[in-house]
């Protein structure tokens, strides 16, 4: 993709008819479907063959007045016969559905691409809510990019005619179509959609069948269509991937799947405590639907229940888990701060999205790092770990539970906006090939003396999990500071100082646990390494192969284990001569290593709600490279 | 007791079974003593097992109940019981669930999870400690601090209107409300049996008295001078009398209000009877104003529906049955298709 993407940065030339990848956007009106279009243009991309990654972009109101730039809804796919990591920079191809969607989009689009809108919509009312005074289809204001723009509302009710449609429910057909076309654009096939779309309406014929004709119209279309060279068929070849069994799954349905197989491999029953909030909500209603597999979902009546809860849950002895986002998790501070204290499992999940207060709830951002590692009150140390990408999300959360029975802490799951709501093919693990980490409940009372609930290993530290219930072990645990293995209240000075050393001790031994900090590409040292952690992967691994391949000497770190950080991670970063710190936030990560390891960590940071651009990380790694000193 | 050997507490155990080696931290003469007291004398008499009860608490003086009993105990963080209570009980409904708290950490800061446990009717007791004050922060004034009251918060007096704690916990549907005074030791037993009974949510309001910061908020009624003419003690099916049979409450004849008659020569016509399942009449005794009427005590509402970790439980039964849990099938839904080493095929 990044050649790709090279050759046609800054040239306007017609790409060729036969790229190694291509990136769609679908832009309209939040009623108009493009996420359900995109997503099935994506299903079409995976069963082609191609690999992909998806960004869906939508507006923070539910029902945003019609035809505004506030309402405009986006998906943007790119799919490829090649390694593909990111959403794409730069759109190839835009479809927009009206005025508004073509304004807020249309500046992201590659000089000589293509766009194709549909007319029937650019009437005087939509383009004056878009703050055209002139149609910019007929003023040259797009004369950078290939415009085909026909009525594709008209053409879409004259494909579901004989299906006596309402005027409004017929329009509802036009993404259908537009997906017709798209599919005829990129040589797909229309089998599965027509499947689809059957299966989705079984209990409305007349609708499927009316959205069937609106597909078939346009993908013939395409087919017949005189226009020109505009509207032409691409191929893309399929990519060459690991054979097996794959699947299409989003960073949210990743993380509740890998809470689930977690919770099954500790042997234990899954309590999710969670309050509504986006963009964290698909994993309550992803593990609501769960049921058989032991997991009960709690929609508490606020965040601060939500975790509160969940630490009931897991002192009762299920494995308890709170899902949110940023301001959910500042609720949940406290709470925390609490299963720190009393030593009980939890995984707490940070879906993160624009901040600080409410921010900016639908776009992503990365800018709770310092909440995660630092955001409580007093010396609260817990794990804190990172997803990179929608798929990593399964293993991420696997591992977040392993840690969290296996050391008795609270664990820190750090996902994004936009990882939780991207897609990508995800070659499907066997179970059978994960090893179980069986919980093991502590029972036996103790021969002689009183049984003491913080008695420890002497390796870990962490201490013994009881379940109320089990005979003669009961015992008396709280958030007031406690002695240091008898867990009864206890304020002596040097008891604290020992207490507060023990739970650091706890949490810093676990880099004992983890596998040391690998390095996705590069040498083990050189003149620059570039360090992310999080949904920057896909970027960041982008730039770096560009750069590589233009024999530039830059190697990639992706820090998955932000808490304790790997040991051997500060010698991996002394062996290179500068470190650059890519990150959606103002340089969390880079104080976090500045800190750790002294190492002029150098930021390049960004906050727009946006994803990096692979360009714009490859510009940093020149420039780094360029800098003298 | 039970120094140097593990806990374990015989089946017909003594109210000291229940008490744990740990020193009681409440001020001398504090109300929150002869709670525990009548906590402790009530668990062998209900049938339960310590390694089966487990208290939680918040934050506060009352909080610290836990403690001080041979029990499985959670002192937890302000106002938080509630839904720290709400996991125990939904990861484990066989637990016997009590929960502890004081007008601040129930009404004021834990408010909110008052009112959700109460409404989804979660299978636990609630004891709330009313003594009208915050005692482990030093005396400021509280969400059921009379108008009026000084304290190091409201040094020329609270100006707000307090909650009425028993009238909120109807008002959030919860379906056993009782009241009592810590000193009441022949029927606060009584109380925790019956809210240790009843299947749902038993909210207790217990009046406290906090001997240091509003000492003797309560003597008008509590008083042994005024128990008399100022307590009623009521009893389904019993009629609405007090001041040893002297007194009695009935309608105002016309009028959907109550007022307090004479019985003379024992003559009960016309004093209503107490039914703890009618809302109305249930509403009107919460929230009759103390001084022209008793304080009213007892088991005062009862009227159980299904409790929530029940219908909880009952539908993940439900919609599991049939299913497999199989976990390989489920990473395998959705969008799919095989990659062979040439071609792809949609599955
Ligand atoms: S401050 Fe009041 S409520 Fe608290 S222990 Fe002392 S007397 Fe009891």
């Amino acid at each position: 993709m990044a050649t790709a993407l090279k050759d046609n940065f800054e040239s306007t030339a017609p790409r060729t008819n036969h790229p190694d990848a291509v990136v769609v956007r679908f832009a309209g009106d939040s009623g108009d479907g493009m996420q359900l279009t995109g997503g099935q243009f994506t299903l079409s991309s995976a069963l082609a063959g191609n690999d992909f990654s998806t960004f869906p972009d939508f507006p923070a109101e539910i029902r945003a007045p019609q035809g505004t730039t506030f309402g405009v809804s986006a998906f943007q796919v790119n799919f490829g016969s090649s390694d593909i990591e990111t959403a794409g920079d730069q759109p190839d191809v835009l479809i927009a559905m009206n005025p508004a969607a073509l304004k807020t989009n249309v500046g992201d689009l590659r000089p000589g691409g293509l766009v194709i809108a549909d007319t029937g919509e650019f009437g005087a009312r939509n383009l004056a809510k878009a703050g055209y005074t002139v149609s910019p289809i007929d003023d040259n204001s797009l004369a950078r990019w290939q415009v085909l723009a026909f009525d594709i509302s008209a053409l879409t009710l004259e494909a579901v005619k004989p299906f006596g449609l309402g005027n409004k429910e017929a329009l509802r057909c036009k993404n259908m179509w537009t997906l017709g076309l798209s599919l005829w654009m990129f040589d797909r096939d229309r089998a599965p959609l027509i499947a689809w779309l059957q299966d989705k309406f079984a209990k409305n014929p007349v609708l499927a069948d009316a959205n069937i004709a609106a597909l078939n119209a346009g993908h013939a279309y395409g087919e017949t269509a005189e226009i020109g060279g505009a509207l032409r068929q691409w191929t893309v070849d399929p990519a060459s991937v690991e054979p097996g069994y794959y699947r299409t799954i989003t960073g949210g349905e990743s993380l509740s799947l890998g809470l689930v197989a977690g919770a099954k491999l500790a042997g234990l029953d899954l309590f999710l405590g969670s309050y509504p909030i986006t963009p964290a909500s698909p994993v309550l209603h992803a593990l609501a639907r769960l049921k058989e597999f032991g997991v009960t979902s709690f929609q508490a009546e606020d965040e601060i229940a939500a975790v509160c809860a969940a630490i009931g849950a897991s002192y009762a002895g299920q494995l308890g888990v709170t899902s949110s986002s940023g301001p959910g998790i500042a609720l949940k501070g406290e709470a925390l701060g609490l299963a720190i204290m009393t030593e009980l499992p939890l995984v707490v999940v940070n879906s993160q999205r624009g901040g600080p207060s409410t921010g900016l709830p639908t776009k992503t951002e990365q800018s709770d790092l310092y909440q995660a590692i630092y955001g409580r009150n007093g010396d609260a140390p817990m794990v804190v770990l990172s997803t990179s990408s929608p798929t990593d999300c399964f293993d991420v959360a696997i591992e977040a539970v392993r840690l969290s029975v296996q050391f008795m802490t609270p664990v820190m799951l750090l996902t994004d906006g936009y990882i939780a709501n991207a897609a990508q093919p995800w070659l499907v693990p066997d179970m059978a090939d994960y090893e179980a980490f069986p919980v093991k409940f502590h029972t036996e009372v103790p021969a002689e003396g009183k049984f003491n609930p913080y008695q420890r290993d002497p390796e870990t530290l962490k201490r013994v999990w009881v379940k109320p219930g089990t005979p003669g072990l009961t015992h008396r645990i709280g958030g007031i500071e406690k002695g240091f293995s008898t867990g009864n209240i206890n304020y002596e000075a040097a008891n604290h100082q020992k207490m507060t050393d023990t739970r650091q001790d706890k949490i810093l031994n676990i880099a004992n646990h983890i596998p040391d900090q690998d390095i996705d590409q590069g040498a083990a040292g050189g003149k620059l390494v570039v360090v992310g952690w999080g949904s920057t992967y896909g970027p960041i691994r982008k730039a770096v192969e560009s750069a590589r391949a233009k024999g530039l000497d830059v190697s990639h770190v992706h820090i998955r284990y932000l808490w304790p950080l790997p040991k051997n991670l500060g010698d991996l970063l002394k062996s290179f001569d500068k470190v650059l710190v890519p990150e959606m936030n103002t340089g969390q990560l880079k104080t976090v290593l500045r800190d750790q390891y002294l190492v002029d960590a150098k930021p390049l940071n960004k906050v727009s709600g946006q994803p990096f651009k692979i360009a714009e990380i490859e510009a940093a790694i020149d420039a780094e490279l360029a800098r003298k000193g | 007791m039970n120094d140097m050997t593990a806990i374990t507490i015989p089946d017909g155990s003594k109210p000291d079974h229940w008490a744990t080696d740990q020193e009681v931290r409440w001020c001398p003469g504090c109300g929150d003593y002869a709670i525990l007291k009548a906590v402790q004398r009530t668990m062998p008499e209900i049938g339960t097992k310590p390694e089966n009860t487990v208290f939680v608490s918040g934050i506060g003086c009352s909080s610290r109940f836990p403690y001080y009993m041979e029990t499985y105990g959670f002192h937890t963080i302000h106002g938080r019981a509630p839904a720290i209570a709400t996991g125990v009980k939904l990861a484990n409904p066989a637990l016997d669930v009590w929960i502890i708290t004081g007008d601040g950490d129930g009404l004021s800061i834990g408010g909110n999870h008052m009112l959700h446990l109460l409404r989804r009717n979660l299978d636990v007791q609630v004891l709330l400690f009313n003594n009208e004050i915050y005692g482990l922060t030093k005396g400021q004034a509280s969400p059921t601090s009379r108008i009026g009251t000084r304290s190091p918060s409201t040094p020329f007096g609270s100006v707000d209107q307090p909650v009425n704690p028993c009238a909120f916990a109807l008002g959030a549907g919860a379906r056993f409300i009782a009241r009592g005074i810590d000193t009441a030791q022949k029927q606060l037993p009584e109380i925790f049996k019956a809210a240790h009974a009843h299947k749902g949510a038993s909210f207790v309001e217990i009046f406290q008295n906090c001997i240091v910061y509003n000492e003797d908020v309560f003597a008008a009624f509590t008083d042994k001078k005024n128990a008399g003419p100022k307590q009623i003690w009521v009893k389904h099916g019993e009629p609405l009398v007090f001041d040893n049979g002297t007194k009695g409450l009935r309608l105002v004849p016309g009028q959907l209000a109550l007022e307090v008659i004479d019985i003379v020569d024992g003559d009960i016509s016309g004093v209503l009877v107490h039914d703890q399942t009618n809302r109305g009449l249930v509403q009107m005794l919460l929230e009759l104003p103390f001084g022209d009427f008793p304080m009213v005590l007892g088991v005062i509402y009862q009227d159980p529906k299904p409790s929530f970790e029940a219908q909880v439980t009952a539908q993940n039964h439900s919609v599991a049955a049939g299913k497999k849990a199989d976990l390989n099938a489920l990473i395998r839904k959705g969008q799919s298709w095989t990659v062979h080493d040439a071609a792809t095929h949609k599955m």
